[in-house]
């Protein structure tokens, strides 16, 4: 089988230009049409000189056209593919801020250097955005002097019928005994139906017929390619001026959106903190439903907020999946653990540290880790660290811990004293304790000395130093605040992508021609249909005309005595005749 | 039914599903033996092809033809008959049996789905992944395979559908278990289903350039030894049927430009707007997404490729197998890679709930 699929790359940008679509070859030889320009490497040109010799200006011509070259597209495309690579292999700090500070802890030679080449922030590395820079460059190099072009074929009319439509790869042979008007008449109708666009009959013209359809291909291809660019916007105005933060709040007590308020907070290049909006909410109930097998089945937080202070008070019951929007701000559910309420008394017997505590989970059935910092205990600050328990089953002498679900809460913790690191001043996360230069509390065997309580318990610390007690448990919600300008025009961009993709690759721009000329044995009809896109069936579409034309003759159907060069298509066995040559081609 | 009912019938029916599919592959080959004896002119005769593969492969072999048929051993006229009709059978039933496969393997998938309280769609994990894409793949093979010809492929679609499914089987397999949180939401299911879709037609139309390559050198090779004066003969057996270059290559094109707007949507489209919803952010560079991303822009250079001079043809045919590389290295290999995926499935088989814990990152 033969197409004639993307020879308008093969072309010569400038010959093709020059003979514009009208051309008397331009559809024959070739296949081009004039968009076809810019997008391919131009072998010969206008200039045969090598870059070498040429003027400063004639040298940015022709490296502009190299940037703009499809073979550039082609390598750019691969380079950014090769360049996200890294960015899932070594952890980035932006989506995973311990693992890529573990890494580096891990790795102390290699850290500097990755950091030297932003490894741990590929995405948002000078290098990676080189890469997209230079492609959208070439792509908006690339398409809009294809728009012009476009243009100008949109109100072109389908080129002449070229001399010889034998030549043509895909063309098919055959007599009939009606007259050479009536098989031309007979032509314009098929293709006519088959939404063809005909070349007006032409004085001076032999009369044979040229037909195009598929014009909306190349407006899908450059809807396609400006819609990247709209989504590039999107993207860009969500990552300068948006932001993401993220809080554990405790059921029962509340938050309120500014800065001090987030455990985390990750704004945007070009984030100002006066567009964030004043609203607050309290967390006041938390719901879960546990399954026998110790899996969670779908949690739920209500939250009472108001949109500014002193507005009016409304609810929500926030879940996974359904966030909660305020304004241009969105609030999302993504995580829950618990935090045992814990008292510790000190030597003297004041509290020196109440309340509920946010432990994080280790695993699946979350087992939690957690810390306590009675900074303000005298005579010694006492700190505690250890794990939380939900259901706690002793299973042969080790603990273990069974669901999720807090069936049996137990805490079991280590304790120190002393100098906690607090007292210098610097900021230390609540999650970790400074143990450098504090004291574990021992036993009087010299082991240390283990807090294994249940809701309830109180123990006492060795040497009058005080006691801790376990008052109970409450449940915690993470939530993920952020604002995301441009979410829509992103959002806009790729479905207008997808639409414009869908044209660039399912219609299928085709030119067809009809030549009848009478001859001694009959009425020689020859056709020929040229795929200018490379993806068609060609010789299907051509047999479909022929059986079409056909269809009324009651001529024997013998192929023409042309026998050097048999008709290259026949009729697809198993395709029903008569189908638009359409239906067969939506893949 | 209960739920164990349901997740044994589904365990048995994939295994009922994996004998079929073995005894159609073996349909397949005993049609592949047979096709040794007939003389390549009659298969391709009675070859239910589309006119460009005759027409393509004319110009190489018909030419030898004559020459051929005097060398090739000597059957009656009779004996052909017979085994073509030895042939047909074999084929037809081939591809019965696929059809019974694909039913009996989707019986597996939707008891799956019920097996799991409150039922669910059958996505959960990777065993239950792969259950879903060696479906899809041998799904789209039968229903491309009138239009594209394609029966030469039966042997080798099967071949790869029962190793992944085997693979899945023997090292995937995991205890049905409700969704993760998450993993609630609508968006999900028309995410997976479009993703998977993408996934099998790029798979099929992988397998095709595979064969595009095989057969540029195979056309090569002759085209040199005809060109050094030797005689070549046509193709013989199984291999007359695989079609000329240049229609294997409009078929993988076909099957690549079908697959790309699926995976456009699937993975720019329905991802974003789920992952907006569950993790608040739509997009996250987290790996499992940014192999999505590194697939989708290697389909692109493949489709590109395939409009540039000097690169269509065979480099084109090597980037569509770079991005079946990426595609299913994404889906399988990237999970043993990276921790930091907040994909479900990507974790643990265990289908622990990474929400619970995403961005806290206690000390693991
Ligand atoms: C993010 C970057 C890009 C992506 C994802 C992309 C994707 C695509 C896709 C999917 C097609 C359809 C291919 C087909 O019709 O078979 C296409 C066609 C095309 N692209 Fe791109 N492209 C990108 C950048 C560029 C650039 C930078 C250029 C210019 C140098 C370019 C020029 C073209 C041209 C001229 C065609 C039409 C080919 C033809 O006529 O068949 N593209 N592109």
């Amino acid at each position: 089988m033969s197409t004639t699929e993307g020879r308008l790359s093969d072309l010569d940008p400038t010959a093709d230009d020059a003979d514009g679509p009208d051309g008397p070859e331009a559809g024959a030889g070739t296949g081009g049409d004039g968009g076809a320009g810019t997008a391919s490497t131009s072998k010969g040109g206008d200039d045969g000189r090598r870059p070498g010799e040429l003027g400063a200006r004639e040298m940015l011509r022709w490296a502009w056209r190299q940037l703009t070259s499809m073979r550039t597209a082609l390598v750019l495309l691969l380079l950014l593919a090769l360049a996200a690579v890294p960015g899932s292999i070594i952890p980035q700090t932006d989506v995973d801020s311990l693992a890529a500070s573990n890494w580096k802890t891990a790795h102390p030679t290699l850290a500097p250097i990755y950091e030297k080449l932003d490894l741990f922030a590929v995405y948002d590395s000078p290098w990676f955005a080189a890469v997209y820079v230079l492609l959208m460059i070439s792509l908006v190099g690339c398409i809009v002097p294809r728009l012009r072009v476009y243009a100008k074929a949109m109100r072109a009319k389908p080129p002449k019928a070229p001399r010889h439509l034998t030549r043509l790869p895909v063309h098919s042979v055959f007599l009939t005994d009606r007259s050479a008007d009536e098989v031309h008449e007979a032509a314009r109708a098929v293709l006519k139906k088959g939404r063809y666009r005909l070349r007006p009959v032409t004085e001076g013209e032999d009369g044979a017929v040229s037909a195009e359809r598929g014009f909306l291909r190349e407006a899908g291809n450059l809807v396609f390619h400006l819609a990247i660019l709209v989504v590039l916007v999107g993207f860009a105005l969500g990552s300068l001026f948006g932001y993401q933060g993220a809080v554990i709040v405790v059921v029962g007590s509340g938050f309120s959106n500014n800065l001090t308020q987030y455990d985390d907070f990750n704004p945007g290049t070009l984030f100002d903190s006066d567009s964030m909006e004043p609203f607050n909410f309290s967390v006041d109930d938390f719901d879960i439903t546990w399954l026998d097998d110790g899996t969670s089945q779908g949690y739920s937080a209500a939250l009472t907020y108001t949109d500014s202070p002193g507005a009016e008070e409304q609810t929500y019951d926030l879940k996974v999946n359904h966030p909660l929007t305020i304004g241009s701000t969105e609030v999302f559910l993504v995580g829950h653990g618990y935090a045992p309420v814990i008292t510790v008394t000190d030597g003297n017997g004041d509290v020196a540290y109440s309340g509920p505590t946010i432990f994080l989970p280790q695993d699946s059935t979350l087992l939690s880790f957690g810390v306590v910092k009675a900074q303000a205990a005298s005579p010694k600050a006492i700190g505690l660290e250890g794990l939380f328990y939900p259901t706690y089953v002793l299973a042969n002498g080790d603990p273990i811990n069974v669901m999720g679900n807090d069936l049996n809460p137990t805490l079991s913790m280590l304790a120190y004293y002393g100098d906690l690191g607090l007292e210098d001043g610097q900021s230390q996360s609540v999650y970790v304790l400074d143990k450098d230069n504090a004291t574990q509390i021992l036993k009087k065997n010299g082991k240390p000395f283990r807090l294994d309580m249940q809701v309830g318990d109180t123990i006492k610390l060795p040497n009058g130093l005080g006691k801790v007690t376990f008052e109970g448990v409450e449940p915690w919600v993470r939530v993920q605040i952020s604002q995301t300008p441009g979410k829509k025009i992103a959002l806009s961009g790729v479905i207008l992508m997808l639409i414009g993709l869908m044209g660039s690759l399912f219609i299928r721009p085709r030119r067809a021609w009809v030549r009848a000329r009478e001859t001694d044995e009959g009425t020689l009809v020859e056709l020929a249909v040229l795929d200018r896109s490379g993806g068609g069936d060609v010789d299907a579409v051509l047999a479909g005309i022929v059986a079409d034309l056909r269809a009324e003759d009651d001529r024997d159907p013998e192929p023409a005595a042309d026998a050097t060069e048999p008709p290259v298509a026949t009729p697809h066995p198993t395709d029903e005749p008569g189908t638009a040559p359409d239906d067969k081609e939506q893949a | 039914m209960s739920q164990t009912a349901w997740e044994g019938l589904s365990n048995q029916a994939i295994a009922a599903a994996g004998i079929v599919y073995f005894l159609a592959l073996l349909a397949h080959l005993a049609e592949w033996a047979l096709l040794r004896t007939v003389a390549q002119s009659e298969v391709k005769a009675e070859q239910p092809v589309a006119v460009g593969a005759t027409s393509s492969s004319s110009s190489a072999s018909s030419a030898s033809a004559s020459a051929d048929s005097a060398d090739a051993p000597a059957l009656s006229a009779e004996d052909v008959e017979r085994q073509e009709d030895r042939v047909t059978m074999a084929g037809t039933f081939g591809v019965l049996l696929t059809c019974i496969a694909v039913a009996v393997h989707l019986v597996g998938l939707v008891a799956r789905g019920m097996a799991a309280e409150p039922h669910r769609v059958p996505w959960g994990n990777m065993y239950e992944f792969t259950l879903t894409g060696t479906f899809v793949v041998a799904l789209i093979y039968l229903l491309v395979r009138r239009k594209f010809g394609l029966d030469w492929m039966a042997p080798v679609v099967l071949t790869v559908v029962l190793a992944i499914l085997m693979v899945a089987v023997l090292w995937l397999y995991a205890p049905v278990e409700p969704l993760m949180e998450s993993l609630h939401s609508y968006w999900l299911v028309i995410h997976v289903v479009s993703a998977v879709i993408a996934t099998g037609a790029f798979t099929v139309g992988g397998i095709t350039s595979v064969f595009y390559l095989i057969q540029s050198r195979r056309e090569r090779k002759r085209a040199e030894a005809v060109a050094a004066g030797e005689e070549v003969g046509p193709d013989r057996g199984w291999w007359a049927r695989v079609p000329g270059t240049e229609r294997l290559d409009l078929v993988s094109y076909r099957l690549h430009a079908f697959a790309f707007p699926v995976w456009t949507f699937a993975v720019l489209i329905t991802g974003p707007i789920w992952a907006h919803e569950a993790w608040s952010r739509y997009w996250n560079w987290d790996p499992k997404e940014v192999w999505a991303f590194i697939t989708w822009v290697v389909y692109a250079a493949y489709l590109h490729a395939r409009a540039t001079a000097g690169w269509r043809g065979r480099s084109a045919a090597i980037l569509a197998l770079v991005g079946m590389g990426t595609l299913w290295f994404n889906f399988i290999g990237i999970n043993y890679f990276s921790t930091t995926s907040q994909h479900s499935y990507a974790d643990a088989p265990t289908g622990s709930p990474v929400v619970a814990t995403a961005g806290v990152s206690p000390g693991d």
